[in-house]
């Protein structure tokens, strides 16, 4: 729908706030910027409260009769439970640092994705039943009735955040949004209210061990696709295994890799690097997801998403887990997993069977990433690398924004590329790294419902892209996220023409020379390799 | 540049009445004699405020645990031995945390990141914006030079290193009595702080009447300061004997001082007591940020969620035996045949 | 309490700190300084009053020796008309201290207690008339 939306028009809008009082101002429910609300079976499915078909456009959010109670109950539960929520509570000075540092506000001017403000949209009512002095002077302190209209606005604002933490970089006090996001979405899950785009795959998560729903025979005859496209490329058969007892490797992806393009091709990528090293590694279709939809609704539902990487790992007997190239997957295992559903101590520390190289930074979680993984081979010189097959190709890379804030992987992709690529070009400095831009549909935001919303909160990111495609003429964004795979084609097929998207993986493939292959004329895309369509 | 009449207007007019009413009141105090509430009374109460208030907020902070370990990381991760991590923005180590926290309390390094993001027709531009980080750092720093000068008047004698303070504070040599430094700083530093909280449309957009008011008091603490020393003088002897007789806790009913005085301390008095019900607690708040100061090592040491409970999960015998036919189509292994 | 021990000890941290001005002046009675006005020659005075009254002295005392300064050095005048009419010399040694002859008692007594460092004594000789 909003793809009709010419990108100008898009673009009319300003950073300066209305003269209304935000307080004053209720929650308008704008077509394109929200997703549907989420369907009663599937949260019946994970058994959540308050399980019922119902839509947000619609005045009845068929609310619990005791609704207020209990999110009342639930803020003050988590209120005990988290350090962070209470502490973020009560010590914003709303400097107003972290106010133009969102890429939703940078991209549609609406004032309350303000991180600042988005957080004041509970921190108000926080005040009001909290705090003395909100429960004394209401308004004159900055506190606020819980309504049914402020509920509204909480769903509505609080499904226009990617929990991106960028703002938390800025902030004096290291005030995270993605926490106070977090919290809200735990409290409006209390009342069934999520998104279908979110409540659909954790329900697929929880029964089918992915979020796409993949039973476990499209998952392998999936993967049986892209087995003939390698084949068509490099003359080479993989034969990869599933479900298989005592491999030394576990190797997890997010599912969103063997589902759609281009991730697939990330996936192939994979699965060539796997077969030139000749890993000892099996796949899973139970815990064929790396990635977590249940982190976009509850601690709990996280938990109960993540159990099956472990269970697995620990039923095949394996001695380490391999992750793919995925955002808040990485978050979660590096954050969480271990806390969560550990101590893993059925595994072995992560040992590279390649380079022999003790994988220090994971031997409690026992989880290594694959972009760790591969630079350790390559700084090994234990691959052939091809950098001119990738030479039709030029190259930024986007971190994102779970691997930056949440982790800290800058490096080890553009270490790689550096090594399959000879075209490398970054974005500026303010929008990479710590600094980096949201794709815009994390955290549960890539539906098609709400596209207008991802396109003006991919606008940020688009905008630097643009940038270097202006300047170096790139034309491929590397990324080392499903969600990005998934999400920015369309966002820069919107605001940057010509700029595919690719994961490191894709590259790697790309430029790997594997033993016995035929004279590679094209890339995993079937794109003409530079000089090999025929002129030269 | 706004309207007065606006109600929006009102949450900065509001809070600059409610300091003008507490200078009123500490006037009104002083013509009716009532020095000893607002010259003993008050300050012991205002300081038991502050000082309970403070650790009481603290505690309650304390007592929620940090059930995952979830710090922002800034920089490169600890991993491969030969990629060089960011030991401060990204910190394995202990020592890391404390350089990081060390930088963010001393010198405001998140802040010193701050960008300007501004929107050009169809493009977005970055600059430095660093006028923020100065303004606050600027107000900081000379603040707490001023508490620590202000020591002279609790001790007996006063120790060395308070002397050369004030000496370093003072060293331009202007006027007489000898200008400081950090009360020029500190009025700058505020003025500029709630100019943009007012100029700035975003700014002014997120203020709530809780940004002025300490604001506004913090102004006041100082320009009554200021007035005191170089304009309307007191007789620093007798506010001494003042300060020193609440200090050893004989306090003395004060001799009659400047009323200039009486509203500096019963301003001051306002700050310790409003302190801990405010935003101002990010004084003890910023230590505690569990973005800022934990180990980015959750991969390598297990962090403990206290409060972590068993949870329903759906085993792989549920799935197997859910898709057990198809598995097996598949040639996939199974558990039971 | 996550890592409770911590922020216990912040809080002691922080306490002694706000506490340290009761802490350090335990057991302390508060002296207040007594400057002497019995000189000699102040006794044999029959009207013993200051150039201004006292109290104005006592607060404006610093911004009247720095004009005496400016009005002697750089103006050339000698004589000070008060607020009531009298005439004195603008002198230090010869207004002031020949009154306050105990300027090591009368001055410092108050300037130490306010740690308040006077730099009438960078030029004038404190020691050659006193007592």
């Amino acid at each position: 729908m909003a793809k009709k939306v010419k990108p100008e028009e898009l673009l009319q809008y300003d950073l300066k706030p209305p003269r209304q009082e935000w307080v004053d101002t209720p929650v308008e429910l704008k077509p394109g910027t929200f997703c549907w609300g989420a369907k009663g079976k599937n949260l019946q499915t994970v058994g959540f409260p308050n399980a019922r078909d119902w839509s947000p456009t619609e005045e009845d959010w068929k609310l619990p009769e005791d609704w207020q109670e209990t999110i009342l109950e639930g803020i003050a539960d988590r209120l005990k439970k988290y350090r962070s929520f209470r502490l973020f509570m009560d010590v914003c000075v709303r400097c107003g640092a972290c106010a133009d540092k969102c890429h939703f506000y940078m991209g549609s001017g609406d004032p309350k994705n303000m991180p600042v403000l988005r957080a004041e949209l509970l921190r108000s009512v926080y005040r009001r039943y909290f705090t003395t002095p909100g429960k004394l002077l209401g308004r004159w302190a900055g506190a606020r009735e819980l309504t049914p209209d402020v509920l509204k606005e909480w769903w509505y604002y609080f499904f226009q955040c990617t929990e991106c933490r960028r703002c938390s970089v800025f902030c004096p006090y290291g005030i995270d949004q993605a926490e106070m996001t977090m919290m809200g979405r735990e409290l409006l899950n209390l009342l069934g209210l999520n998104t279908d785009w979110i409540a659909g795959p954790v329900a697929n998560c929880y029964m089918k061990g992915n979020h796409v729903g993949l039973e476990p025979q499209t998952i392998t005859s999936n993967i049986e696709f892209m087995l003939e496209d390698i084949e068509t490329v490099t003359g080479i058969q993989i034969e990869p295994n599933f479900n298989r007892k005592g491999a030394e490797i576990l190797f997890v992806a997010p599912s969103g890799d063997f589902f759609a393009e281009p991730g697939t091709y990330t996936f192939m990528g994979y699965l060539m690097l796997f077969e030139e090293l000749g890993l000892d590694y099996t796949l899973s279709t139970y815990a064929s997801e790396g990635g977590n939809f249940g982190f976009f609704t509850s601690n709990e539902m996280a938990k109960r998403l993540n159990s099956k990487i472990y269970a697995e790992a620990k039923r095949l007997g394996v001695k380490w887990i391999l992750g793919g190239e995925c955002g808040h997957m990485w978050r979660v295992v590096h954050q969480y997993m271990d806390t969560w559903n550990g101590p893993a101590d059925f595994l072995e520390e992560p040992v590279s069977p390649i380079t022999g190289t003790k994988f220090e930074n994971a031997k409690s979680t026992k989880m290594v990433h694959i972009a760790e993984f591969t630079a350790d081979l390559i700084q090994h010189n234990k691959l052939k690398l091809d950098k001119s097959r990738n030479d039709h190709l030029r190259v930024t890379f986007h971190d994102s924004c779970n691997t930056a804030r949440g982790m800290g992987i800058l490096e080890e992709p553009r270490y790689i590329i550096r090594n399959v690529c000879n075209h490398f070009y970054e974005m500026p400095e303010e929008t990479i790294r710590e600094k980096t831009l949201c794709c815009g549909s994390g955290s549960g935001l890539n539906a098609g419902e709400n596209l207008e919303l991802r396109l003006r909160g991919g606008f940020p990111r688009a905008n630097a892209v643009r940038y270097v495609r202006e300047k170096y003429g790139v034309n491929m964004l590397a990324n080392i996220c499903a969600v990005d795979r998934a999400a920015m084609p369309t966002l820069m097929d919107y605001w940057v023409p010509g700029v595919g998207v690719t994961g490191v993986h894709e590259l790697v493939a790309n430029a790997l020379v594997m033993k016995g292959e035929k004279e590679r004329t094209t890339d995993l895309r079937g794109m003409p390799l530079l000089g090999k369509d025929g002129e030269a | 540049m706004w309207a007065w009449r606006e109600v929006r207007e009102l949450k900065i007019l509001y809070p600059l009445l409610g300091v003008l009413a507490l200078v009123l009141l500490a006037y009104a105090g002083v013509v009716a004699h009532l020095n000893v509430f607002f010259g003993i009374v008050v300050p012991y109460l205002a300081f038991l405020l502050f000082l309970v208030g403070f650790m009481v907020r603290v505690i309650t902070w304390g007592r929620s645990p940090v059930p995952f370990r979830i710090p922002t990381t800034c920089g490169q991760q600890k991993s491969l031995p030969w990629i060089k991590q960011n030991r401060l923005e990204n910190p394995s180590s202990a020592l890391g945390v404390v350089g990081r926290m060390t930088l963010e309390v001393l010198l405001f390094r998140s802040l010193f990141r701050n960008l300007k993001t501004e929107k050009r027709g169809d493009r977005l531009a970055y600059g430095s914006a660093k006028w923020l980080w100065l303004g606050g750092l600027v107000f900081h720093w000379s603040f707490l030079i001023i508490v620590l000068r202000h020591l002279r008047l609790f001790m007996e004698p006063v120790p060395v290193l308070i002397t050369q303070l004030g000496d370093l504070d003072s060293f331009l040599q202007i006027g007489i009595p000898l200008f400081y430094i950090t009360d020029g700083l500190i009025l700058a530093a505020l003025t500029y702080l709630f100019l943009r909280r007012v100029l700035v449309p975003q700014i002014r957009y997120i203020s709530l009447q809780a940004d002025y008011f300490p604001l506004f008091l913090l102004l006041g603490i100082a320009a009554s300061g200021v007035l005191m020393r170089y304009v309307w003088k007191v007789d620093i002897v007798e506010v001494k004997a003042l300060t020193m007789s609440l200090v050893t806790l004989r306090p003395e009913v004060p001799l009659s001082i400047g009323a200039i005085f009486y509203i500096h301390l019963f301003l001051v008095s306002a700050l310790f007591a409003y302190f801990p019900l405010s935003k101002l607690m990010h004084m003890g708040g910023v230590f505690l940020s569990p973005t800022r100061n934990m180990i980015n090592n959750s991969r390598s040491v297990r962090h403990i969620n206290p409060w972590n409970y068993p949870v329903q999960v759906h085993t792989y015998e549920a799935y197997e035996a859910e898709f057990r036919a198809k598995m097996k189509k598949a040639g996939l292994p199974l558990e039971t045949e | 309490m996550y890592k409770g021990g911590r922020i216990i000890a912040g809080l002691l941290l922080f306490a002694c700190l706000a506490l340290m001005p009761f802490l350090i002046n335990i057991g302390k009675a508060a002296a207040k300084p007594s400057p002497q006005v019995n000189t000699p020659f102040i006794q044999q005075l029959t009207t013993q009053t200051c150039v201004e009254p006292a109290a104005f002295m006592k607060t404006e005392h610093m911004q009247l020796l720095n004009q005496w300064r400016d009005a002697a050095l750089r103006d050339g005048k000698t004589v000070y008309v008060n607020s009531q009419g009298q005439s004195f010399p603008i002198s230090l040694e010869n207004s002031c201290l020949k009154c306050h002859s105990n300027p090591q008692q009368f001055c410092n007594t108050c300037h130490t207690y306010a740690a308040v460092k006077p730099y009438c004594w960078d030029c004038h000789n404190q020691g050659g008339t006193s007592q």
